[in-house]
Formats: C-alpha cells, sequence, structure tokens
C-alpha cells in the first residue's frame, strides 16, 4: 500500500521535481538561460504546444486520443492565415473554427459512429492534412502584416509573449472545468470505468464529445498562433505534434488509459520537454558536446518508457490490493 | 393498498428468444425490511432485478413501487426514482475519491463552481453513520473491498434511495468485514430503507434478513420469514425436488461397476486461496467419477481452477500420480494429462470465430503438428471422429463455433480435451444451459470414459447429476470441504443436509 | 464492445447487406476501379502502369503482412514506421563501411540487410516484451518507438541524408527477374509465406485463438506471452526489410522521411482487407488487396487529375468507411 502511494506520488510530483531540477541545472551551467530573451522565446514557442497538449490531457483522461492535432493546427494555421486580412479577430475566428471543425468530426465518429479513438483520429490527421494542403495550394500562405493578425503571435502584453499568456488562460480555464466543474470530473470518471459512470447517471456521450471538440479547438488556436508568429499558414508543419503533445501529458502523470491526470502537471511536462531541448541547445553552444536535436525524441520516449513502465507497475499493484481484500 | 409494502412485482414474464427466464414471478418487499432472494443459476433472480432496475423489459406483469406504478427504463433512472443496485463487481471509480465516487451525478455547487468542501463533509457524513472514519479524498483504490461496499452503499443512500439491492456483497468479505456489513444494514432497517439482500450464505441470512423469497426456473416458488423456514427447507426449495421425475433416473448416467476404478490419481490436501477456497480436501482415482456438491459461492469452480494451474495456491498441497503437482499455469496440468471444460463456455471456451475444427484441435495441435506446420489430414480424421462419436450437430467441421447450439459448442469443447487423450477431465457444470436431448448424451459420454479409464471431477449445480453420475461426492461449504458420501450414502437428503449445516463454524454465532 | 443481448441472435441466415460487404466489399471495390479505369484511365492496361503500381504498393504490403498478424492477436503496432527508418538509417553505414570497413561489397550487403533487419526485429522483440511481461496495452507501448526510433535513425546519422550508388544493395529495389522487379518479388514471397503459415502452422492458428478469445487460448495451454512476442519481433522484422526496400528505390536514406506515415497507410491496408481491427479473424491476402486498393484509388484520382492533397482526403474516408462497416457486419452477425 505505502509503496503504491509512493509510486503515485513520484507520478504525481516527479514532473515538477525534475522541471525545477533542470531549471536550476540551466540557470548554474549558462549565463543567459534565465535571462529575459531566453525565456520569452522558450514561452512564445512552446506555447503552441501547450495549447495542443491541454487538449490532448482531456481527451487521453477519458481513455481516449486525439492523433489528428498536428494536422489540425496545420489547417488551422492555414485558414488564419487565409482569412487574416480581414482583421485580427476574423483570423483568429476563422483558425479556431476551422480546429473546431476537424474536432467536430473526431466527435461524431468516436461517439456516435463508435471507431476507435486511434483510428478515427488518424484518419481526420490523414484528412485535416489533405484538406490544409488543398487550401494552400501546396505552399506556405502568408499573412497578411496590415492588418495587425501577426501581433498574436510577435507581440508582448505585460513584457510577456502574448501567445504565453493565451496558454496560461488556457490552462486556468482548464484547470477551473477539471475541478470544479461536473464535466470535469465526468472526464474523469468516464476514463476510470465507462460503465460505471453511465450506471451512475452521468452524460457519457457528451463528455466524450466535448474533449474531441475541445481538442480540435485548441489544436486550432495553436495553428492561429503558429501563422502569427512566422508570418506564414504552413500546411506541412505540425508532423509530430501529437507525439510531443502525448509524451508531454504523460509525463505529467496523466494515465494512458483515462481516469487519472493533472491540468497543472501537464503544463510542467510540456515545459519540462520543452526547456530539455533549450538546455541542449546551451550545453552544445559551451562546445564541450554536440548532442543534435535528434537526441529530443529519443529522451521524449525514454521519458515516455518510464513512465509507462510505472504506470503499468502501478496499475498491478492496484489491481492486487483491490483482489487481496 | 397496505401502506406498508415498498415494492409489489406480481406476474412478471420475461423471455430472450423465445427461452422463458421469467414466468409469472412475484416479489413484495415492505418498507423497512431486509429481504433475502435466493435460488441456484438461472433461477431468475438476476433477470428479475434486471427487470426491476430497467435494465431489461419485461414482457408482462406489473410493479408498484411506493404506493404507484413504476416504469423505468434505465439503472439511471431506477436510481432516480429511489432503487438503488449494488453491484457484486462493485461498480465505481476506482481511480477517483470516496467523494466522487458518493456524489457524481449530484455534486453541490457554489457560484457554479463545484463545492468541494461541503461535498467532503457529506461524504464523511454519509460514511460515520455506518461507524467508517476514512480520508474521502484518496482514491477508492486504495482501500479494501468492505470499505469500497459501504461507499457504493453511501452513495445509494446519498441518491435518498427507499430500496438498496445488494448482489451477493458478502462473497469477498471476511468475517470481521461481514459483520460490519450486517450492522449498516441494520442500521439501514432503522432508518426506514428496505433491502433486498442476494446471497448464497444461508448463515448470512439468518443473521440479518426478515424474509426470504426463493425462486426457482423463473418462478418464485416460496416465500416466508425467516424465523418460520429450516435450512434444509431453503435448500430443497432451491434445488427443487421436482416432483415430476419421482421414479426412476433422472438423468442418463447407468449403474456402474467397481471394477472399473483404479487407484488414487490426484489427491489434494487442505487447498487455499483467498476467501473462496478456505481447506479443500479431496482424492480422485482413475475410472472414477467425483463430483463437487455446493450451492453457489461454495468454491467448487476456484479449487476447480486451482488444480488446472489457472490460479496459484495460497496454501495446501496435491499429489498426482504419486508426484507432487504444483502446476503455476493451464499448460502445465495440460501437460500432465488433464483437461477443464469450463463452466463459462463463451468467455473462457470457445474461440468463437474458429471452426469446429480448429476450436476442437486447439490443444492437441502443437502435438499433431510435424515441425509446426499443421497436419491437416490426421486432424479432419480426429475431428471428423469426434464430431461422430459425440454426435455434434455442425454442416461439417469447417462450420463456426458460433453458430453451434449450446449443447453442440460443449461437446466440441469435450472433444478439444478428449483429443488429448487425458487421464483427469475437469468438468464444470458440463451440461448447463443445454437441451435435454443432449444433456443425456452427455451424460452418458461421461460414464463410458470413466468406464475407460478416465478420472472425471465433475461440478454440478443439479443434485440428480451428482447423485446419480459421481461415484463418490464431495459437499462444498463456504469455501470448506465439509463432507464425503461414497454412491449409497449420497442421497438427496445427505447432500441437503451437508449443504446447509456442513459442520464449519457458522457465521451467525462468529459475528453479533 | 457492447454486450450483444441474446434477442439478436435469433433467426440464422438472412442476407445481410453489412456482412455481404465485410465479407466481399473491397475486392468489388477493387475490380470496379479497374473497370472504371480501363474505361476512363488512359494507358491504364499496360504492363507499365501495372509495375508503377505494384512497385508503390510493395513496402506497405511488406509492412502491412506484419501489422495483419500484430491485429490479429488483437494488437496493434505504431512504431513500424520508426524502424523502417532504423533499419534503412543502418544499412547504408554497414554497407559504406562507416561502423568498420569490409573489402568485400557482397559480405557488407549481405552484413548490412543481415544486421539491419535484425535489429529492427529486436526492436520489436522490446514492444512485444513491454506488451507482453508488463500488460501495458500495444498501443501506448508501441508510441515508445514510434516517438523514440524515428530519433534513433536521427542520431545515428545526425540526420544527414546518406546517398549511395551500390548496385549490389539496390537490386533489392531496383532490379528486375524475368522482367518483374525483385521488390514485388520479394512481397509476393512475404504473402505467400505469411498466408501460408497464418492457415497451415500451430503458430498461424495459436495467433487467430488469442485474438479470438485469450482466455480460452491460455485454458487450452497456449503460450500467450509467447507467442505475442514472436508476433510483435515478426512485425519488427518486416518493417526493416521494408526499411530497406525503400532506401534502395531512392538510392538515399533520409531517417528523416523513410517510413514517415507508415503505420497508418499498414493499418489502413490492413482494416480494408476485411482483417478484424479487434482481433481473431486475419486475411493476408485481404490485407494485399486491401493496400492494392488503396494505391488503385490513388492512382485513380491522379490520373484523372485530382490533386495529390484531395487523395488524402479521399483515403481518410475509405479508412473510415471500411471500418465503420466492419463493425457493422460484425454487430448484424
Amino acid at each position: 500500500m505505502t509503496r503504491t502511494r509512493w509510486i503515485s506520488l513520484l507520478g504525481r510530483y516527479g514532473v515538477v521535481v525534475a522541471l525545477l531540477l533542470l531549471i536550476l541545472f540551466g540557470w548554474l551551467r549558462y549565463d543567459y538561460f534565465l535571462g529575459f530573451f531566453n525565456i520569452s522565446s522558450v514561452l512564445r514557442y512552446n506555447s503552441m504546444f501547450a495549447l495542443v497538449a491541454l487538449g490532448m490531457c482531456f481527451v487521453i483522461m477519458t481513455g481516449g486520443i486525439d492523433l489528428s492535432v498536428g494536422s489540425t493546427a496545420a489547417l488551422g494555421s492555414v485558414v488564419a492565415a487565409l482569412f487574416s486580412p480581414q482583421g485580427t479577430w476574423i483570423g483568429l475566428g476563422a483558425g479556431v473554427g476551422a480546429g473546431l471543425c476537424v474536432g467536430l468530426v473526431n466527435a461524431t465518429l468516436v461517439t456516435r459512429l463508435k471507431i476507435m479513438p486511434f483510428i478515427a483520429t488518424l484518419a481526420t490527421m490523414l484528412a485535416a492534412s489533405g484538406t490544409a494542403l488543398l487550401l494552400a495550394d501546396n505552399q506556405s500562405v502568408s499573412v497578411s502584416y496590415d492588418s495587425g493578425f501577426t501581433s498574436i503571435g510577435q507581440d508582448n502584453f505585460f513584457g510577456f509573449p502574448i501567445p504565453a499568456w493565451i496558454a496560461l488562460a488556457a490552462y486556468v480555464a482548464g484547470w477551473i472545468i477539471l475541478n470544479f466543474t461536473s464535466t470535469g470530473r465526468g472526464v474523469l470518471a468516464v476514463g476510470g470505468n465507462e460503465d460505471a459512470t453511465r450506471m451512475m447517471g452521468l452524460p457519457v456521450g457528451r463528455i466524450k464529445f466535448l474533449v474531441y471538440l475541445a481538442s480540435g479547438g485548441l489544436a486550432g488556436l495553436a495553428g492561429v498562433i503558429l501563422a502569427s508568429q512566422f508570418g506564414a499558414g504552413q500546411p506541412i508543419e505540425g508532423v509530430g505534434w501529437e507525439l510531443f503533445a502525448i509524451a508531454a501529458v504523460v509525463v505529467g502523470g496523466t494515465l494512458l488509459t483515462g481516469g487519472v491526470g493533472s491540468v497543472g502537471a501537464t503544463l510542467a511536462g510540456v515545459l519540462l520537454l520543452g526547456i530539455l531541448f533549450n538546455v541542449l541547445n546551451f550545453e552544445n553552444g559551451k562546445g564541450w558536446i554536440s548532442l543534435s536535436a535528434y537526441w529530443q525524441s529519443v529522451i521524449r520516449g525514454l521519458f515516455l518508457l518510464i513512465v509507462v513502465v510505472l504506470q503499468a507497475k502501478l496499475a498491478a499493484r492496484g489491481d492486487a490490493a483491490v483482489r487481496d481484500h | 393498498m397496505d401502506t406498508d409494502i415498498l415494492l409489489s412485482m406480481t406476474g412478471i414474464d420475461k423471455r430472450f428468444a423465445g427461452i422463458p427466464a421469467l414466468s409469472a414471478a412475484s416479489f413484495t418487499v415492505a418498507r423497512g425490511e431486509v429481504h433475502a432472494l435466493i435460488g441456484q443459476n438461472g433461477a431468475g433472480k438476476s433477470t428479475l432485478i434486471k427487470v426491476l432496475t430497467g435494465y431489461h423489459r419485461r414482457d408482462a406483469g406489473e410493479v408498484t413501487f411506493d404506493g404507484k406504478p413504476f416504469e423505468v427504463s434505465s439503472p439511471q433512472q431506477a436510481q432516480a426514482n429511489g432503487i438503488s443496485t449494488i453491484y457484486q463487481e462493485i461498480n465505481l471509480v476506482p481511480y477517483r475519491s470516496l467523494t466522487e465516487n458518493i456524489c457524481l451525478g449530484r455534486e453541490k455547487r457554489r457560484f457554479g463552481l463545484l463545492d468541494w468542501a461541503s461535498m467532503h463533509r457529506e461524504a464523511e457524513n454519509l460514511l460515520q453513520r455506518f461507524n467508517i472514519r476514512a480520508d474521502v479524498r484518496r482514491p477508492l483504490m486504495e482501500f479494501n473491498t468492505a470499505t469500497q461496499q459501504m461507499v457504493a452503499i453511501a452513495r445509494a443512500i446519498g441518491f435518498s434511495a427507499k430500496l438498496v439491492i445488494m448482489d451477493e456483497p458478502t462473497s469477498s468479505l471476511d468475517e470481521r468485514e461481514v459483520g460490519v456489513l450486517f450492522n449498516v444494514i441494520r442500521q439501514l432497517k432503522q432508518d426506514g430503507v428496505s433491502v433486498v439482500f442476494v446471497s448464497h450464505k444461508l448463515d448470512e441470512l439468518y443473521a440479518v434478513c426478515d424474509r426470504v423469497t426463493i425462486m426457482r426456473d423463473g418462478r418464485t416458488v416460496k416465500t416466508a420469514r425467516m424465523d418460520d423456514i429450516e435450512k434444509i427447507d431453503l435448500v430443497s426449495s432451491m434445488l427443487g425436488r421436482s416432483m415430476e421425475k419421482t421414479e426412476g433416473h433422472a438423468t442418463a448416467f447407468t449403474a456402474r461397476d467397481e471394477k472399473n476404478i483404479g487407484k488414487v490419481l490426484l489427491s489434494a490436501d487442505n487447498l487455499a486461496v483467498g476467501q473462496i477456497v478456505q481447506d479443500v480436501s479431496f482424492t480422485i482415482r482413475s475410472g472414477e467419477i467425483a463430483g463437487f456438491a455446493g450451492l453457489l459461492g461454495a468454491g467448487r469452480t476456484e479449487t476447480a481452477r486451482l488444480v488446472f494451474g489457472i490460479d496459484r495456491l495460497k496454501a495446501g498441497a496435491m499429489t498426482y500420480g504419486d508426484k507432487r503437482f504444483e502446476p503455476r499455469r493451464p499448460s502445465d496440468a495440460i501437460a500432465a494429462g488433464m483437461g477443464f471444460c469450463t463452466e463459462d463456455r463463451k468467455s473462457e471456451g470457445i474461440v468463437p470465430d474458429m471452426s469446429v475444427a480448429e476450436n476442437m484441435m486447439l490443444a492437441l495441435m502443437p502435438k499433431l503438428a510435424k515441425s509446426g506446420v499443421i497436419d491437416e489430414k490426421a486432424q479432419q480424421e480426429i475431428v471428423k471422429r469426434f464430431i461422430r462419436q459425440l454426435g455434434i450437430k455442425c454442416s461439417g467441421p469447417d462450420q463456426k463455433v458460433r453458430e453451434l447450439s449450446g449443447g453442440n459448442q460443449q461437446k466440441v469443447l469435450l472433444g478439444r480435451w478428449l483429443a488429448m487423450n487425458p487421464r483427469l477431465l475437469i468438468l464444470d457444470e458440463p451440461t448447463r444451459g443445454i437441451d435435454v436431448g443432449a444433456k443425456g448424451e452427455i451424460q452418458s459420454l461421461i460414464k463410458s470414459l470413466a468406464d475407460q479409464g478416465l478420472a472425471v471431477l465433475m461440478i454440478s449445480s443439479e443434485l440428480e447429476e451428482v447423485i446419480e453420475g459421481a461415484d463418490r461426492v464431495f459437499v462444498l461449504r463456504d469455501g470448506i470441504s465439509v463432507a464425503e458420501f461414497g454412491r449409497a450414502a449420497a442421497t438427496e437428503d445427505a447432500l441437503m443436509g451437508a449443504m446447509a449445516h456442513g459442520n464449519a463454524p457458522v457465521v451467525a454465532e462468529a459475528r453479533i | 464492445m457492447t454486450g450483444t443481448s441474446p434477442m439478436t441472435r435469433t433467426t440464422a441466415r438472412r442476407f445481410d447487406p453489412f456482412d455481404f460487404l465485410a465479407r466481399y466489399g473491397t475486392l468489388i471495390a477493387l475490380l470496379l476501379l479497374i473497370l472504371f479505369n480501363l474505361v476512363f484511365t488512359r494507358n491504364f492496361a499496360t504492363i507499365q502502369t501495372l509495375n508503377v503500381n505494384l512497385t508503390q504498393v510493395c513496402t506497405i504490403v511488406i509492412v502491412a503482412v506484419g501489422m495483419t498478424l500484430v491485429i490479429a492477436t488483437g494488437g496493434i503496432d505504431l512504431s513500424v514506421g520508426s524502424l523502417m527508418a532504423i533499419s534503412g538509417a543502418l544499412a547504408p553505414m554497414i554497407f559504406l563501411g562507416k561502423i568498420m570497413p569490409i573489402g568485400n561489397i557482397y559480405l557488407a550487403v549481405a552484413a548490412a540487410m543481415l544486421v539491419s533487419i535484425a535489429v529492427a526485429g529486436l526492436f520489436g522483440l522490446f514492444n512485444g516484451w513491454l506488451i507482453s511481461a508488463f500488460r501495458i496495452q500495444p498501443i501506448v507501448a508501441t508510441l515508445v518507438l514510434f516517438i523514440a526510433g524515428r530519433g534513433i535513425a536521427q542520431v545515428m546519422t545526425n540526420g544527414n541524408l546518406q546517398t549511395f550508388r551500390v548496385p549490389q544493395f539496390q537490386f533489392i529495389g531496383l532490379g528486375r527477374v524475368l522482367g518483374i522487379p525483385v521488390q514485388v518479388i520479394l512481397m509476393l514471397l512475404i504473402v505467400l509465406a505469411a498466408a501460408w503459415m497464418l492457415k497451415r502452422t500451430v503458430f498461424g492458428r495459436q495467433i487467430i485463438a488469442i485474438g479470438g478469445n485469450e482466455r480460452a487460448a491460455e485454458l487450452s495451454g497456449i503460450a500467450v506471452a509467447r507467442v505475442k512476442l514472436l508476433v510483435y519481433a515478426i512485425s519488427g522484422l518486416c518493417a526493416g526489410l521494408a526499411g530497406l526496400v525503400v532506401i534502395a528505390i531512392n538510392s538515399s536514406s533520409d531517417a528523416n522521411l523513410v517510413g514517415l506515415g507508415m503505420e497508418l497507410d499498414a493499418i489502413a491496408a490492413v482494416a480494408v482487407g476485411g482483417t478484424l481491427l479487434s482481433g481473431g479473424k486475419a486475411t493476408i491476402i485481404g490485407t494485399l488487396i486491401g493496400a492494392m486498393t488503396i494505391q488503385l484509388v490513388r492512382y485513380t484520382l491522379l490520373a484523372n487529375g485530382v490533386p495529390d492533397a484531395a487523395a488524402l482526403v479521399v483515403k481518410a474516408g475509405i479508412i473510415i468507411l471500411a471500418v465503420w462497416i466492419q463493425q457493422q457486419g460484425r454487430a448484424h452477425a
């Protein structure tokens, strides 16, 4: 029992400890690590991933998965770029709207047609990417620089990048929804035991529908930031984002089988993986070693492996504990 | 109408695919009463409960609850209308906290957001009524089964249930936990809540129930006050001494020649695992049919699983053909020459999408293959032989097994083991859910197999089958082997007596 | 899966359109496509068109064969694309002598092929180990290498493109025997071997039995863990071979691109081919037909002026349709 609890504590706070240690390491070792420029560029870049990971976190908590987030973001960036001449808000709304459309398709496939989440979202991953390429005519779409659209991704607000504020707002909202609304608790209950949740009288179908919709919308929002930050809608961006998001969510202690999860720890997971990349850059800058950027996916996979094995052991122990009594 | 009646169900009919599961069943529960509902497997208890809670739609009959006609189409609706069910496999969410499990579905809010403080307080209060002090913020999975059950009950009370149905609530509890549960039930009763208590442990019924309703073959056969009915009457009403089969043989088993019985093949001493099997000892000789009798939940299937290496022994030892036998997995038992026809054909026996031949050859296949390649011809011959010998009705060896009737599926599974030429065959409820004709065929087959020297361990809930089929009968009661009878001594009265009283410590005295 | 009430299985055989479509839909679609192309697409009935389509479909089929076996046990292997990248990265390093110089080019090529395929097989074994020893869900377990595998390949090559011109090696991608491309021969050999294995060997039966009813399989004495281990190893081996074919065709190996998106193509071929995604029923020939159908749809669209991006959307639709029909056929059966 105590051992189970120990592992679950590790699962819960391990990521925060690791994050703090990594920041401490960076601060002690590199001169400009905690400098304003580095902090704001890390935040600016990772806020897109943070948004995608937030949606993924909710989907995974219900026991599902959304593999379409990367190409949904790409589609969102293209649509936002196409609409950007009409104004900042219209561009923003169009990008998010495109994401919501993909989310709607996913939600319908999973909850109405009962298609396995990973097959459904793999297919929409293809479809979204194809649509993005069609709309963009196979090239990147430049955004309008007159309408102020680029300020979403490039400007600061109270000294911090706007994308970081957006991500922060999304996480606060996500945290409140998860912890202080019935829908949020329903998300965790569905992932923990779908049949029991249905027997308890909760609207299982609606809860699942909402998480896929939200995941699509957040991916669209990430796409808007992408377009605005780099000045173009990019139909071939977003490859592998789903992997980053899944890794961040799982490293944050959310069970891939659903039922246990935390919004805060997901944010910590995103920052941990993002800053790891940043540290790698600094380390290469020092010239002692030269670890290529490619190491990050190996390390990401390694993190995932450790967490997944730990989770499996925890689940086995949990089962045994239930059986013994 | 009598205002003391909370629930009344009359003339309930329910058919599945034309086969009646309930015929004119009735059931009445008074306010503040603890009412036992008992019956054999397939007697219709769970169908009755599922009809009541809206899981199944009834074909005919009337239900009144709390003075009004009661029409619900789902367990959720039943819950909202005051009937909560606590299932055997606890239907809660293990990873979530006690509070959430108690309050999900009727959360408290403040300013539109969940009010955790008051939800925790409510959960604590509900649990305290049952003298349970627990950190309601911890996930459910960290607590033992008894506490989890209390949580389920607390949830039901929180939904202001007027009737709580408990489906075998004590099957995985130890004695102390059972005591706690009984206190909770008495508490509920004091508060005017009615409880329907489904259990097979007779002592428990006397300890906590006011009345009992006994079901058999989809009918209500008897309702009585617990004070007015003897244990032996409970058992005989449940097993149904069928009036129509008074003389002669009720089964296809015929007399056996003692000469066919050889020396002891398997002896098991003091087997135990968990709460279900506590102390079981028995022996089986080659050429002998050994029967396991007992009520549901007596630990018969669980004992068989130990022998076949599906579960690991916690205590006790087995000897098989003069050697110590410690199977770690089914393949060990199979290698030792055992076969096991499970009770649950569908989930543990057949591979539904495979053909008759493939299903039958599943265990033998590796032996029959030449360097991993299936010897199709040899297989076909064996399969055809068994189809003929066992009289399996199918369009041919290549028909999908899921298209067959239950009796024929069972024969395919028998064929799977017989093809291995085993020394010991374990048959768990070999004739359950099988039509009368096929039943007789399977019974005579079992006998002729034993005549050829096969040792058979037969678990059956049908008394006739054990009495007429088995050379020796072991009676299990609450996980303990309480009695052994030879063919002559194995009478209905003797077996029922052992099932009802045994010589195990009586729970009713152990608690208080 | 929802529990079927006993009511649904009352009557015996009626004609069920979903069941019919689940069985023969893909074959009919393939024939219709061929018919359509014969009428509307110019130069369709040529050896060249056949070769183009067959070459394109080869690597997908090779990977999909392994995937079919994995799916037949009720699992899934998301790591195949990454394993292709690993074997594709490793082989040139060996035959170009970057790891250690090997004098004889034939020896070098043989070593390269054997080692890189074996390494991919070992990674597959690792997947199987995670799944059977820790009881991790297949989709989660193979996700680890899905993410890390490509990184490993990129780290090995430092992300650089490896180009080469080694005919002895590239024979598997560019060579011809009796006018038939070697990779087509490889594909057919693998398909036939796997189809035979699934139908005629003990191992094949055990795979199907595990997917059909794992409890029953275990109670019948089948070593479930060992079968699963082997199946994932085979999937790794297939991916390793496919990786070699891809780089042989391209005369170069780019760890960023080899096998990208292959897991979806393979799963799609398996699903469209009629293998149950929940396990217990599998057809290798179906997988071949499924892969060819998807390829021919794409070819038809492209040959008739539809952009490649739109073909992606159509492909997504086909996958969903196939899985949906299969589920309906199942629910009605």
